[in-house]
């Protein structure tokens, strides 16, 4: 396969946006969990939750620095490889990302410092606060990014304004609210704390089956199974939401999903698994499960969801319409400024569908003069790869029940077993800790990857978002990433197993002390007992 | 919504570009003094507590600090997205080395003291020292080029063009510019080595501050002139509208003249190099008086007037195009919408204040110098 730069500038994109996202899940769920750790330990005064807290906040730290540093290039590289996009779209993707770092990420950077070196500089709650604040600004910053997400899936409240040739914003609100990017916050979110509750769950375990800081582990269980059956369920029941907003908004992302190349009678199933096939257009060795994606896709037993042969055909004609809006823009920008209300209005009627148009720029340069032929394969253009979108798709779902069975489990044997686990299945939340991970990377990609060919869905296509860059260049600096990064995660793997394996701090005279205080109290109140 | 309109949008562009320079010198006056502790590290401090001493008078606030770049880069995303897409794309392979040094700084506070062994540990200073020195000279390069303009041009679908290489833009005004950038940098992070920490490291990071100060005068003087004899500035040369669309392409700009002119024009402007002279003098003194507070502001008087004094003689331009001078982008066509840019100033309005409250209150927390005990005796939780 011979890469062009477009195809190297995807790869950066893919290569560090899911580097990136190794380091935020984590971050997202496991700021949280220290919160409510350190928060049980002001209400109690127990030491052993300060040593939870400080505990589970080392390996936050260490995993949360990554997370910053890879965000850098996130928020640099739309800039530096992906030019036009920055151009074409920047007054409305820009403002969510700015409000990112007002909001969310000045609070949760300025914080993280006074959380590890804070300690003894103020009082307890007043820690306690900085921690919470810490997660409040981690969760808010996932809130602004995946407005800025959800508004590439779902561009509503921006129009193109034919003069500066970009996308110009005409309701904040609208992108505020976009019920897209909603539902995707609480997915992302909720994902999070699921990935940092199988991670505290797994390393626990690891300690019970070792028989070392019991009394931690079994604590951390407490916690993260019910914290995590929470997400767990909220995961599911989210992810479902942001199925059913595709549904109106990214039809084409749907069917391919489903590997659904005709449209079904209403209600459609549900293919349990299956092989797309693009040459054959159709879904080879199906297992279907009657009824069900119609109910899910639409909430009815009436709506239809189009295939993806239908959905072709309707991406046609709406090149044709985009190829009306590009000449009358091409109209606009030659009468310089003196263009009449009548070419605006004429422009303004299809200026919807332009971003259509541009799918024929790959294969001509003026798509006024784009060959029937042309214009057929630019529609063909707009099925995403089913094949991989199809199987992504179902290791998340697949993933997303396994993590309810698992902090069911451990929830039940936590609460009404005594804290009693068996040995295999202390093995088994060992072995589950990287399957969060697989399953939000799995999701990305079908989010991402499923949005293509468009980096704004339906107004600009990716190739046309590239910068003007040399092959050499992209390259150069994709294997500078690849590289950097690898030694990155190396590093970062082996100070975590480090300090796993080195366990919390335990201070055990203070333990002590407070064991005495404690019995101290109970005793005095048995003895008091009598005299009441 | 129409509450936009109760701003102009020439006013709003005004501001933004206002907020840009509070952005960039918020950045050089927080981050920097890490940039500059960074640089000075493998110098000020040579046994490992001495390091750990130095690092750890930036470590609890260095992340807040570096969200100042990170926010810049969101805001000239959101507020001047041609400027993004033309800037970042242009400087392809600095914008490169200016991450992968950013990177680098990161992980080398947090990891560092992590483990016991010597090259580890000495393996991670120089990481350090490249996170600070690196960033430093690029950024200084970047502005010399900008001064001088850069070579781009934007087509027809405002698609912009880079024609320069990489070591194109290591020319001599830009490097100079680039040691102006390290020298102020340097003084700044030895002015708050000086403040926050004692003993030797404190003594070599006074002796380094006094050299950065006089260097910070003398390149920043040498610059100055340079720009004046031998760097051509731009101009427009028909009418421009201040609240017209976002379109370079839509106004006449020649190359030519003296950027000098705006201190004939606007005089006023003459307060920015009288506080970058002064206030690096001050700072000399302040070394020399060991009036730690002093120093510290003095060395943030003089960085300010250093970038203010950039933005405020290029006026309005913010990025010339050298082959293609229409292609310029200036404050009148390179920006947001109207919109965009007033919903971007309501949340700047709400959220900067509380911003400095908390940012205030953390460095009053950790206010104090760290000293050696400190390090030893919490050897286990600090960097």
């Amino acid at each position: 396969m011979e890469l062009d730069i477009v195809e190297l500038s995807r790869l950066q994109f893919a290569m560090t946006a899911m580097f990136h996202f190794l380091f935020v899940p984590l971050t997202l769920g496991l700021s949280v969990i220290v919160a409510i750790m350190e928060t049980v330990y002001v209400m109690t005064n127990r030491p052993i939750w300060r040593q939870m807290t400080k505990f589970w906040a080392t390996l936050f730290g260490i995993n949360f620095v990554l997370g910053v540093a890879t965000g850098i290039t996130m928020e640099f590289q739309f800039g530096m490889n992906w030019a036009y996009y920055s151009h074409y779209v920047g007054d409305i993707f820009g403002a969510p990302l700015a409000i990112e770092g007002l909001m969310a990420f000045f609070l949760e950077a300025t914080f993280v410092g006074l959380m590890f070196f804070g300690w003894d500089k103020m009082s307890k709650v007043t820690h306690c606060v900085v921690t919470w604040l810490v997660a409040i600004g981690s969760n808010f910053s996932a809130l602004w990014i995946l407005i800025a997400n959800g508004w590439m899936q779902n561009p509503v409240g921006a129009v193109f304004n034919p003069v500066t040739m970009r996308m110009e914003m005409t309701s904040f609100f609208d992108v505020m609210f976009n019920h897209v990017a909603q539902a995707k916050f609480v997915h992302t979110v909720s994902a999070g704390y699921v990935t940092a509750s199988v991670f505290v769950l797994g390393v626990s375990a690891w300690y019970l089956i070792k028989g070392r800081h019991e009394a931690l582990a079994r604590r951390s269980i407490a916690v993260a199974a019910s914290f995590g059956l929470a997400s767990a369920l909220s995961v599911v029941v989210l992810g479902d939401e942001s199925g059913y907003s595709a549904t109106h908004s990214q039809k084409m992302k749907l069917a391919a999903v489903e590997g659904m190349w005709e449209t079904y009678e209403a209600p459609a199933p549900f293919k349990l698994v299956g092989l797309p096939d693009r040459e054959a257009r159709e879904t080879k060795y199906a297992v279907q499960i009657p009824v069900a994606m119609g109910l899910l896709g639409t909430r009815s037993l009436t709506e239809e969801m189009p295939g993806i042969n239908d959905l072709v055909k309707e991406a046609e004609v709406r090149i044709l319409n985009g190829i009306v809006a590009y000449d009358a823009l091409m109209e606009i920008r030659a009468a310089k400024g003196a263009a009449t209300p009548e070419m605006i209005a004429g422009f303004e009627e299809h200026s919807a569908d332009l971003g259509y148009a541009f799918l024929l720029k790959r294969y001509v340069d003026d798509p006024r003069e784009a060959t029937t032929e042309q214009i057929a394969m630019a529609a063909e253009d707009t099925i995403p790869g089913v094949l991989p979108l199809f199987w992504a798709f179902r290791v998340m779902v697949g993933l997303g029940f396994m993590f309810i069975g698992v902090m069911l489990f451990f929830f039940i044997r936590a609460n009404f077993y005594g804290m009693r686990f068996p040995r295999w299945s202390l093995w088994a939340a060992v072995f589950a800790i990287p399957t969060p991970w697989i399953a939000a990377e799995a999701g990305w990609f079908v989010a991402e990857f499923g949005r293509q060919p468009w980096t704004v869905d339906g107004v600009l296509p990716t190739a046309l978002s590239v910068s003007h860059l040399s092959v050499t260049q992209v390259a150069l600096t994709l294997a500078g990433f690849v590289t950097f990064y690898s030694i990155l995660f190396i590093i970062e793997m082996g100070l975590m197993i480090k300090y796993i394996r080195k366990g919390p701090f335990m201070d055990v005279s203070e333990t002590e002390a407070w064991n005495r205080r404690h019995n101290d109290r109970l005793s005095g109140r048995t003895s008091q007992q009598p005299a009441e | 919504m129409i509450l936009h309109e109760f701003v102009d949008f020439e006013v709003l562009r005004v501001i933004w570009w206002a907020l840009l320079g509070v952005l960039l010198i918020g950045f050089a006056l927080t981050d920097g003094f890490d940039l500059g502790v960074g640089t000075l590290l493998p110098f000020v401090a040579r046994t490992d507590l001495e390091r750990r001493m130095a690092i750890n008078t930036v470590g609890p606030v260095w992340e807040g600090n570096q969200v100042w770049f990170i926010l810049g880069g969101g805001a000239i995303f959101a507020a001047w997205p041609p400027l993004y897409a033309v800037s970042f794309s242009g400087f392809y392979m600095a914008m490169f080395l200016i991450l992968a040094a950013l990177i680098l700084r990161p992980v080398g506070f947090k990891y560092r003291s992590k483990r016991e062994s010597e090259t580890w540990r000495s393996a991670w200073d120089w990481a350090l020292f490249v996170g600070g020195f690196v960033p430093a000279l690029v950024f200084g390069v970047a502005v010399g080029n900008v001064l001088q303009g850069v070579p781009f041009r934007l087509t027809e679908d405002l698609m912009p063009i880079y024609e320069g290489g990489f070591f194109g833009l290591l020319n001599p005004y830009a490097l100079l510019a680039g040691l102006v950038s390290v020298s102020m940098l340097v003084m700044h992070g030895a002015a708050w080595l000086v403040f926050k920490s004692e003993g030797l490291v404190a003594d070599r990071a006074r002796e380094f501050g006094i050299y950065a100060a006089f260097a910070t005068i003398a390149t920043y003087a040498l610059a100055g002139l340079w720009l004046a004899a031998g760097v051509d500035a731009y101009a427009f040369t028909g009418a421009v509208a201040p609240d017209g669309p976002s379109n370079p392409l839509m106004s006449d700009v020649a190359r030519g003249g003296s950027w000098m002119a705006a201190y004939a024009e606007r005089p006023w402007i003459v307060v920015a190099p009288v506080m970058a002279f002064l206030g690096a003098a001050l700072a000399v003194l302040g070394f020399r008086a060991r009036k730690e507070g002093l120093t510290m502001l003095a060395s943030k008087l003089s960085i300010t007037g250093i970038i203010a004094s950039v933005g405020l003689t290029m006026f309005p331009f913010i990025l010339p195009s050298s082959i293609d001078p229409n292609s310029s982008l200036t404050v009148w066509d390179s920006s947001s919408s109207h919109l965009t840019l007033f919903v971007m100033l309501v949340s700047a309005v709400i959220f900067m204040p509380l911003i400095l409250v908390y940012t205030a209150w953390v460095y009053k927390v950790l206010w104090g110098k760290v000293t050696a005990r400190d390090v030893m005796d919490n050897s286990d939780s600090v960097y």
